[in-house]
């Protein structure tokens, strides 16, 4: 019925109406709903299958790291034997081989660190430019050309990439340096900052938090760093691009970022895997510390391959995500744009310690086909006047469930809190699933807890309004959807935003009709 | 060989102090509810189902002791016209309660009937019960059905001319009742429940409500006002086709209470309203622990469901919400509703929900909303300035705020009996 529509009016064809965001008709019509599913054929250097103690120490050697990591990771690895697989998401997928897996992977021409850029496999920094990921040094303009907000001079975004198991390459780490910022990949940063490192890494994401938590500290492999020094306002946006490519390994990303006192930072993150018919595993952490005054950004678009529309292959996403807002009146805000990976667990959330310090979560999270997502947040109050908003959007088609699963706890010492939540799901076809599960404990009486949801279907006014101007049924959807999620949207930096909009509507595709 | 598990050990020695009749038209029901609460095993601490309320008290094999209370204050529903059927510490006292014949209703006990050959009921009792254990376990429910020692049978069957009401009085301080009601609403048919009394030290009570097509039920409750008493109650209820279901719960103490109502939705455009309020002080006795867990399924098409639960919570008072909107996969044109806010009186309060939303269906409309705050300073300046004391301000504010869950009762004179309750009882704590 999609491809009907697409054959009659041809892309030449169509006139886009005046209001009509040329960016969702352009996705709606993209052929291939995954266009980043192509693999890079590059030599690898693998660790031996599955997982034991030598492994662990295998990857701590690789890195080159010191014996106090070795040694947190040896623990972080015992205690994993002895978690269980958390089973109370409404997620359903067949068991895990955690043996069956590749929990190292580098391409060969990594084995030497590169000095710079220029050093690095062309092939490597070809599958970058292919993802639309500039790693050359170079100005890039916000966003898609014309965008009246970009300044003029154009804005810069430093990129930190990530290759299966290793960075790849920093871009901007000089002009980084010359702020004061510290951007590197984690695995330099133990080697180069470890009073840093040794002071906050697992003091947010504690090392056996939660089963995945606990498999990451054992063999996480790279990632980002961040250090914000105290009253340093990151000259340019910081972005993380994280691959998957090799086949059957498993992703196990680190990231730390720290804004120390006054200070800003608004961080990207991408990601992406090729198409293939078995299920990949990436079990991700990401710890944020806030100190006093410092404010910081987190924004993601989840883009793993979701598997086909049969529920075949796609990435199983099982990521921890937390952040603390340590100090008096810090802020941390995380955006999300899921609409990747076949099966999604993930939970960004603030511990709002300080005094007047504010948390916030946007999300969207779209389901399509048999993509399953239980995502959502915490908000945990316990310094006095803190305050926290959750705006979630779920968007679920074809066979999928989308979750939202969020606690909103207020501490008996959070005098004067408050949090407004704002969860609304749209359901596309009666095939798929849309679930609300917030938990609420208030323990203060001065705080004042607000909390709302709505599931509904696309309204039909509105699909009848696009369809009388001319639009086709999957325009229309889109159309709409976006402005469902407008709220989350404009909650995410430019760059970020424009994509996100096509994410949206590409990840519908062929669910109407 | 397997380690007995503490979960197996705290069942077996509950059950060991059942007493469970083994003939009758009950006991195939009961020896099934057996094997389902042995499969089960009674709920501890670790239950995402009890998250929010400690079992323990409810599932020890000894009942936990509760003083009986005298108040001056006579039992609400007292100058009603009413068909009183009256327990003691969960035995039918006979002699305290009205002839049990009326027209368009046929009402029998349980215990009495047990001998009979065949039953109307035999084809409901537990069975809406067992329907009701999937997806969440509920070996409470399971229990009690099991080991019931007493209960009614209604069959309603036209429109009765006063409403049936249940009266449950607390004697003994060690007295552990377990009763179930089994109610039959036939096509067409009409019926206003009214229940009042703590019951005994220790109450596990389910009623199971069937409503054929067309048929209509009203339930209004309050729950008993000793602070001592402990309660863990169930209404499993199956709604036909254009049925209608109203309960509304009024609770004001008790250390523990445990109100589930299950409720399936299986003919196109049937109803239900559920909806409770509670006051709660942690002061008297030392506490006051309330949950309201509502379990909603839509299986048919184009009905309606509303939940609407008030709390007001203070001296250390714990308020729990834990509701549930499952919609089935062609449920279509559904409307669902959830609210629940609590007003917390004072900093030692709590209020813990978890409302949930889980739909297969895309044609329809369910939301929820969930507040919880302390008492507007605003509204409470306005009255003092115009010259309301303090403490009658603060009352009214919480009786406008409960207002909302008195007024889904369709009975005005029954809301405003409930709301003089509330207010005496406010009165008395200033």
């Amino acid at each position: 019925m999609a491809d009907q529509t697409a054959e009659q009016t041809g892309p030449t064809e169509t006139v886009v109406k005046e209001g009509v965001d040329q960016e969702t008709v352009d996705a709606v019509r993209e052929a291939g709903s995954y266009k980043y599913g192509w693999q890079t054929d590059i030599e690898m250097d693998y660790a031996p299958k599955g997982l034991t103690e030598d492994i662990v120490r295998l990857i701590s050697s690789k890195n080159e790291e010191p014996q106090w990591m070795t040694d947190w990771r040896l623990e972080a690895y015992a205690r994993w034997l002895t978690k269980k697989e958390p089973d109370w998401a409404m997620v359903d997928y067949p068991e895990i081989d955690f043996q069956d897996q590749f929990y190292y992977a580098r391409p060969k021409s990594m084995e030497v660190k590169p000095k710079s850029l220029d050093e690095v496999d062309p092939k490597l920094l070809a599958t970058y430019e292919k993802l639309g990921i500039p790693l050359k040094e170079q100005m890039i303009l916000a966003g898609v050309e014309g965008a009246e907000d970009a300044p003029a001079e154009g804005r810069k975004v430093a990129v930190d990439a990530v290759f299966d198991s290793v960075s790849v390459g920093t871009t901007f780490q000089a002009e980084l340096k010359k702020a004061g910022v510290i951007f590197c990949s984690i695995s330099e940063a133990i080697r180069e900052h470890p009073e840093l490192v040794k002071k906050y890494l697992g003091s947010v994401v504690p090392v056996s938090d939660n089963f995945y938590a606990t498999l990451n500290s054992a063999v996480f492999s790279d990632g980002s760093f961040v250090y914000v020094p105290p009253g340093v306002r990151c000259p340019m946006e910081l972005s993380t691009y994280f691959r998957i490519n090799a086949e059957n390994t498993g992703q196990f990303e680190r990231t730390l970022i720290i804004a120390d006192k006054g200070s800003y930072v608004s961080y990207l993150e991408g990601c992406t895997a090729p198409q293939r018919d078995t299920s990949q595993l990436h079990a991700a952490v990401v710890e944020i510390i806030a100190e006093e005054d410092a404010e910081v950004k987190y924004s993601t678009v989840q883009n793993w391959y979701p598997g086909d529309e049969n529920g075949k292959g796609g990435i199983y996403n099982f990521v921890t995500k937390r952040a603390d807002c340590r100090g008096d009146r810090s802020k941390v805000m995380w955006t999300q744009v899921e609409t990747g990976s076949a099966v999604t667990w993930k939970y960004p959330s603030c511990i709002l310690r300080g005094d007047d310090s504010q948390g916030e979560f946007y999300s969207i999270a779209i389901t399509n086909n048999w993509q399953q997502a239980d995502t959502g947040t915490k908000m945990i109050h316990l310094g006095k006047n803190t305050k926290s908003r959750i705006v979630s959007k779920g968007i679920s088609a074809g066979h999928a469930q989308n979750t939202y699963r969020g606690l909103v706890s207020m501490h008996p010492k959070a005098t004067n809190a408050r949090n407004f939540t704002q969860c609304d799901s749209l359901l596309i076809g009666s095939t798929c699933g849309a679930h609300t599960v917030p938990y609420i404990e208030v323990k203060n009486n001065s705080a004042r807890v607000e909390h709302e949801a709505t599931t509904s279907k696309v309204d039909e006014d509105q699909l009848f309004y696009c369809r009388a101007r001319g639009m086709d049924e999957e325009e229309a959807v889109a159309l709409v959807v976006n402005g469902f999620c407008k709220d989350v949207l404009q909650a995410l930096p430019m760059e970020f935003a424009m994509e996100a909009q096509q994410l949206v509507a590409i990840s519908l595709e062929g669910s109407v009709g | 060989m397997a380690l007995a598990n503490p979960k197996q050990t705290a069942t077996e020695a509950r059950i060991a102090a059942l007493t469970i009749p083994e003939s009758g038209w009950t006991a195939p029901a009961r020896k099934a509810a057996l094997a389902r609460l042995r499969k089960e095993g009674l709920p501890d601490r670790r239950d995402e189902y009890w998250k929010f309320t400690r079992p323990d008290s409810l599932v020890t094999p000894e009942v936990p002791k509760a003083a009986t209370f005298t108040h001056d204050e006579g039992p609400i529903f007292g100058e009603r016209d009413r068909l009183k059927i009256v327990f003691v510490d969960g035995v039918f006292d006979a002699d305290a309660s009205d002839d049990l014949s009326m027209e368009g209703i046929e009402i029998g006990m349980l215990a009495a009937e047990q001998g009979a050959d065949i039953h109307w009921a035999r084809d409901l009792y537990g069975t809406l019960e067992e329907r009701g254990q999937d997806p969440v376990d509920r070996p409470l429910a399971a229990l009690n059905t099991a080991a019931a020692t007493d209960g009614v049978l209604i069959r309603v069957t036209g429109k009765p001319s006063k409403p049936v009401s249940l009266i449950y009085r607390h004697q003994s301080d060690t007295s552990d009742a377990v009763l179930h009601h089994v109610l039959r609403v036939e096509s067409g048919a009409a019926l206003t429940v009214l229940e009042n009394g703590p019951a005994a030290a220790r109450l596990n009570k389910v009623m199971e409500i069937d409503i054929a097509d067309g048929g209509t039920l009203h339930h209004v409750r309050a729950q008993g006002r000793d602070h001592d008493r402990r309660a863990v109650t169930h209404i499993f209820a199956r709604l036909g086709r254009e049925s209608v279901l109203k309960s509304f719960t009024m609770t004001a103490n008790g250390r523990l209470t445990r109100n589930e109502a299950i409720v399936e939705l299986t003919g196109d455009d049937a109803v239900v309203h559920i909806a409770g309020a509670c006051v709660g002080d942690g002061a008297n006795g030392g506490e006051f622990h309330h949950d309201d867990t509502v379990f909603i399924t839509h299986n048919a098409e184009n009905c309606e469901s509303r939940q609407v639960f008030k709390k007001v919570l203070r001296n250390g008072a714990v308020g729990v919400f834990q509701g549930k909107i499952l919609v089935k996969a062609g449920a279509q044109k559904t409307d669902g509703y959830q609210k629940s806010q609590s007003l917390l009186l004072d900093g030692d309060s709590q209020f813990l929900a978890k409302p949930e939303l889980e739909i297969y269906a895309d044609d329809v409309a369910c939301s929820h909303g969930s507040t919880s705050g302390a008492i507007d300073e605003t509204a409470l300046f306005y009255m003092r300035a115009r010259g309301v004391p303090h403490r009658e301000a603060t009352d009214l504010l919480t009786l406008a705020f409960l207002g909302e869950a008195i007024d889904e009762i369709e009975d005005r004179d029954l809301g405003e009996e409930i709301l003089a309750r509330i207010e005496s009882w406010l009165a008395r704590r200033r």
